[in-house]
């Protein structure tokens, strides 16, 4: 998000909705769009996100609701006309057209001078690394490379907004990567504002700058992803971004600023009254989560830091860098999840070893 | 894996055998039967057999015969073109327009030929004849005091009749083509600006063109060579150069003038099929520029 045109709404969606028939792909979504932002759309499969991001591109209108874009309605507004770019889950490159024309097709109605044409298509190859390209037949290139060229093709139309359709989900685990870095990079220095749809949260959390996670048709919370990760505000949404750890849990009186709760396993303690969701009472909790890092297996000899209990673990997964302990708590059927860095030293436990697991307060996240 | 190779082959080679022998049975056969008596010499009841080439000599330099190829390639050209932009049109709503049954409305492209050719043409006869259903629809309408002659027994009403029989044939391989086409490409093409109008130029057309070549072949390739339409439609300016193939084959009894003409025109229809193809290969890049 560039400084200067920080909060400034560059699209606006007032409660538009979408029907086919009797489906109700979209139920309603609300939002504002930054200039100059890295937006992503994340949700499951069919929650309706293609049917919004194509209601923006102007390929689909709203059943009901208004979509504004640079302060314009965009109600029929064809997809021509609109300061939009896609850049299609499949590429959509055009087989009959070489590398050059397919990144240049926007220009040619403009009807510049061949010099100033070529120069402009091989400055949009440059910016996504592939610089004398142009010659190229559409058919060589491979998945990474029309990636790049569909991105290159929407860059060169200077479009106030471009919308990524899942655009690295056909892309192997370690491009998508690396192409997640560079369209980070490539979005801050171009400013242009990215609209991108995922179904991967991981690719969310990484490249946004906001994110909206819908479910069935809603937007259910639409935050910077450490506000999502931090304080996801419905058990859905926490356990769509990352994992989580669900405890049953009822308030049994407040003081102050903190709040008394007795949660299962855990057992009895105060938590902040900032950890309570806006507008909701403490008598309303039912529920409440952690995170698997907010918890800690006590090794022998360290520090107590007062809220420890009795566990048991059942199983470890190790990935390299961190170990996953599903461990099991006096007074909870289901094992919790716990994740430790495996910091020079550190042994892994063994399933069945008797433990200790601690926690803080403040990493109590409680849902609406 | 040489021996695999090997067995494999033979296994192939005896499982098209009899569609090899077939096809060189009917095709192959008669070809060379006929380039072979294109060399000959018909000598009243006999054939002398000495190799020569008089019979394409008066093919190729008699008024007549090239008058007659002249006009069955100009016959043929024009069919062609008509049935290709009247099928595209067609081809093109039941691909993007028709969204539900586009196999009943296949179906029903094909209807006509649930009928005999020959059926269809005298079916024509009735419809463009001096008493014809047209010609009494305009009499009955007021729009004309007396029936139209130029529409029977001319080139026109070859034109109409063999456009309209080969109409399938273009529908069904542009139809193709066009199913072919990814609509993202289409919606790209929009996003990047295109209105319809241009959209269709630089990618539908471009990206159909295989279907067109196609269509194009096939319906130019068998009409140069008809002789029922003509014979029965055409009158005696419609006649083509197969009717005169036919009369040397059978009145005239001159088989080996036949032949040569048949090979000539052969030739002529390959060498134009050459070109078309060769000229729509680069009707893709031309468009771009
Ligand atoms: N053209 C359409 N006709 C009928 N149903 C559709 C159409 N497009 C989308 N849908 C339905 O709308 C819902 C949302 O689809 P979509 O926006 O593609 O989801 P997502 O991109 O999040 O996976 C799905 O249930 C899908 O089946
Ligand atoms: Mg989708």
């Amino acid at each position: 998000m560039t400084a200067a045109n920080a909060d400034k709404p560059i699209i606006t969606l007032d409660n538009v909705t979408r029907s086919f028939g009797a489906v109700q792909a979209l139920r309603g979504v609300s939002a504002e769009i930054r200039e100059g932002e890295f937006f992503s759309l994340l949700g499951p499969s069919g929650c309706g996100k293609t049917t919004l991001l194509r209601m923006i591109a102007g390929f689909d209108e709203p059943t009901t609701g208004t979509i504004t874009l640079d302060g314009k309605p965009m109600a029929g507004i064809a997809a021509n006309h609109r300061p939009t770019n896609m850049v299609f889950q499949s590429y959509a490159i055009f087989p009959h057209l070489s590398v050059g024309d397919n990144v240049g097709y926007g220009l040619k109605k403009k009807r510049l001078p061949k010099a100033e044409y070529d120069r402009e298509v091989e400055e949009a190859l440059e910016m996504v690394s592939l610089g004398g390209y142009g010659p190229r037949a559409a058919h060589t290139l491979s998945g990474g490379q029309r990636q790049r060229v569909a991105l290159a093709r929407a860059l060169i139309m200077r479009p106030k907004v471009i919308l990524l359709d899942e655009p690295l989900s056909a892309l192997d685990k370690k491009l998508r990567e690396q192409m997640q870095i560079e369209l980070r990079r490539l979005q801050r220095s171009v400013g242009i504002t990215f609209i991108l749809v995922t179904h991967d949260q991981e690719e969310a959390l990484i490249m946004s700058d906001r994110i909206a996670v819908m479910f069935d048709g809603q937007i259910a919370q639409l935050d910077s992803p450490e506000a999502l990760y931090r304080k996801p505000n419905t058990q859905r949404v926490a356990s769509f971004i990352g994992v989580m750890n669900f405890l049953e849990a009822k308030a049994s009186g407040e003081k102050g600023d903190k709040i008394s709760l007795d949660i299962q396993a855990l057992g009895k303690l105060d938590i902040p009254a900032s950890a309570l969701p806006a507008g909701m009472k403490s008598s309303e909790i039912t529920r409440v989560g952690v995170r698997p890092e907010m918890m800690s297996i006590v090794l022998e000899g360290a520090k107590s830091t007062g809220h420890e209990i009795d566990a048991e673990i059942a199983e470890s997964e190790y990935y390299g860098d961190m170990t996953y302990y599903l461990v099991s708590l006096p007074g909870k059927d289901e094992p919790v999840t716990i994740s430790m860095r495996n910091t020079a030293g550190r042994a892994v436990l063994e399933p069945g070893s008797k433990t200790r697991v601690s926690f803080s307060p403040e990493s109590i996240v409680v849902f609406r | 894996m040489s021996i695999d190779a090997q067995n494999e082959g033979r296994k192939g080679l005896l499982l098209v055998s009899p569609t090899f022998a077939y096809a060189i049975l009917l095709l192959a056969a008669p070809l060379i039967l006929v380039i072979l008596f294109s060399f000959w010499t018909q000598d009243y009841l006999d054939l002398d057999t000495t190799p020569t080439l008089a019979n394409y000599k008066e093919a190729w330099t008699a008024p007549l015969y090239r008058e007659l190829m002249l006009r069955s390639l100009r016959i043929s050209v024009l069919v062609t073109t008509v049935t290709v932009l009247s099928a595209f049109p067609v081809a093109y709503y039941v691909s993007f327009r028709v969204k539900e049954r586009k196999a009943l409305w296949l179906f029903l492209i094909t209807a006509p030929f649930w009928t005999s050719y020959l059926l269809r043409v005298f079916l024509w006869k009735v419809i463009l004849g001096y008493n014809g259903v047209f010609n009494s629809a305009l009499l009955w309408a007021g729009i004309i005091d007396e029936p139209l002659q130029f529409i029977l027994y001319n080139v026109n009403a070859v034109v109409i009749t063999l456009a309209h029989a080969w109409a399938p044939f273009a529908i069904l391989p542009i139809f193709v083509a066009l199913e072919k086409i990814d609509r993202s490409l289409l919606e790209a093409a929009e996003d990047l600006g295109d209105g319809p109008v241009r959209r269709f130029f630089r990618i539908t057309l471009p990206l159909a063109i295989p279907g067109v070549m196609a269509a194009t072949l096939i319906v130019l390739i068998p009409t140069v060579g008809d002789f029922i339409t003509p014979r029965l439609v055409g009158g005696t300016e419609g006649l083509m150069i197969s009717n005169m193939i036919q009369v040397q084959f059978g009145k005239a009894n001159n088989a080996p003038l036949g032949a040569a003409l048949a090979v000539s025109s052969m030739f002529i229809v390959g060498g134009l099929s050459l070109l078309i193809f060769l000229a729509s290969r680069r009707v893709g890049r031309v468009a771009e520029d």
